[in-house]
């Protein structure tokens, strides 16, 4: 499994860079928010936040299709699927590669984003740390989409259709603790139950995910 | 004598046959019985004076948007274990009757809450729940639509509607978490204190009366029209070969 990681990673960082490309399309994200709903730092400070959660999302989407698609092309998923290893580790392992290539970095830069839209100092620990515990979930859900759509021409638009509906509960959970520790109030509810989300996911997704790769390399 | 047999579609075709015709005229009759009986002989609410009456088409669409999804659940599930074909065409057959009871449901929501609540709609736990589960209902639709071979269509949208359930209910509780509503309580319920009164409480009855069977008749038909789909098909493709 590690050596399948270490080329996932290879890849992504290598060819056609899906590592830098979701931190800077997270980025630009942010920085036209302020286009739209206008420079005064009030307002930004309000929806930081739900903004910075959102983008994370929209980042992590941009780079799912990768997951399994070019596997799939060239007849890789084919050899995975007879390896000794279990499918559902396989698909653990992409899932994994692919947090470390879009949530990671997002994590780490996050705090540095947040301050554009004037997000108070308060919130900046919690937002890190949302993110490390949610991302993870948007990974396994994403990789699990991705898995459905993989036999598909052009999969990109319906997969996103089939995500984002999943990423609900991720989302409102994530976006809520940093709002309630700018506002000072406690996290620890909404940080425990979006770890809840992100280890359930891991532990029950990559099955599905694996039964319907199966499905699709029948 | 088992369930069972039904899977067996000539089995299924012969008997539904007979059941469909007077599904539909049975559900069609209690529904114009209890849209009449709510609307013209029963008195309007002291609060929301006649408005009130639109729950008879609110409730039962609501009802039967969430029961769609839980009865495509139980198809999926028969399917991926069992892999009886009738059982999948059906998960396929009820999506698009219960996106639109969730559509229904939104729409007189909607249309009341205009009036009453001073907005169409409102980001309320209940609404937005609503709106989740019409997303989810687009996806199982898109994903059936995209995929051409049949098996391969309904066991990926089997898994997705599996899935789509957890992550259904996951969103539900925590959008009540996200934000306190402005809707009512349940209007129906075991506990006799939270049910609306005895007046409405009848004809709303009737009217998820018929609610219930015209979904099972449309269902009904709309799994026959995919078996005779299927069926066209596999005789195009025989005499091709031929």
């Amino acid at each position: 499994m590690r050596p399948l990681l270490v080329r996932d990673l290879k890849l992504a960082i290598r060819a056609g860079g899906g590592f830098g490309l979701a931190l800077a399309f997270f980025f630009i994200v942010i920085v036209l928010v302020p286009f739209g709903v206008g420079p005064e730092q009030a307002r930004l400070a309000s929806i930081a936040p739900g903004i910075l959660w959102v983008a994370a999302l929209l980042a992590s989407l941009l780079s799912l299709d990768r997951i399994f698609q070019t596997d799939w092309e060239d007849g890789t998923l084919d050899i995975l699927a007879t390896a000794p290893v279990p499918l559902e580790g396989v698909v653990a392992v992409k899932a994994v590669a692919h947090w470390l290539t879009t949530g990671l970095p997002l994590t780490i830069a996050a705090p540095a984003f947040a301050m554009f839209l004037s997000m108070p100092v308060e919130g900046y620990w919690t937002l890190t740390l949302s993110l490390l515990l949610g991302t993870p979930a948007l990974s396994v859900i994403g990789a699990f989409g991705a898995a459905l759509t993989v036999g598909l021409k052009r999969g990109g638009l319906l997969l996103s259709i089939l995500v984002l509906p999943l990423y609900v509960p991720t989302l409102i959970f994530g976006a809520e603790a940093t709002a309630r520790s700018i506002q000072g109030l406690a996290t620890g509810q909404p940080l425990i139950l979006l770890t809840g989300i992100t280890l359930g996911s891991l532990a029950l997704l990559p099955f599905a995910a694996a039964l319907a790769l199966r499905v699709n390399l029948r | 004598m088992s369930l069972w047999e039904y899977a067996n579609p000539r089995r299924f075709m012969s008997t539904t046959d007979r059941v469909v015709g007077p599904a539909f005229a049975l559900g069609g009759a209690l529904l114009v019985i209890g849209l009449v009986w709510g609307f013209f002989f029963t008195p309007d609410d002291f609060r929301q004076g006649s408005t009130v009456k639109i729950i008879y088409l609110h409730v039962p669409s609501a009802m039967m948007a969430i029961n769609a999804w839980a009865m495509m659940l139980v198809a999926s599930l028969i399917w991926l274990i069992r892999r009886h074909h009738v059982s999948a065409l059906a998960a396929k057959a009820a999506a698009p009757v219960g996106v639109t009871m969730t559509l229904i449901a939104l729409f007189t929501g909607a249309i009341w809450g205009q009036p009453m609540w001073g907005t169409f709609w409102a980001w309320d736990p209940r609404l937005t729940s609503f709106l989740i589960l019409f997303l989810f209902y687009l996806g199982y639709i898109a994903l059936w639509q995209a995929i051409e071979d049949p098996d391969t269509a309904a066991d990926l949208t089997s898994v997705l509607c599996l899935v789509g359930s957890v992550f259904a209910i996951l969103s539900r509780y925590a959008v009540n978490f996200w934000n306190q509503g402005l809707h009512q309580g349940a209007s129906l319920s075991l506990d006799k204190e939270e049910n609306v009164a005895d007046v409405f409480y009848f004809p709303l009855l009737v009217c998820i009366a018929a609610f219930v069977i015209l979904f099972i008749a449309l269902v009904l038909l709309r799994t026959r029209t995919e078996i005779r789909r299927r069926r066209t098909h596999a005789l195009e493709l025989r005499e091709r070969a031929s």
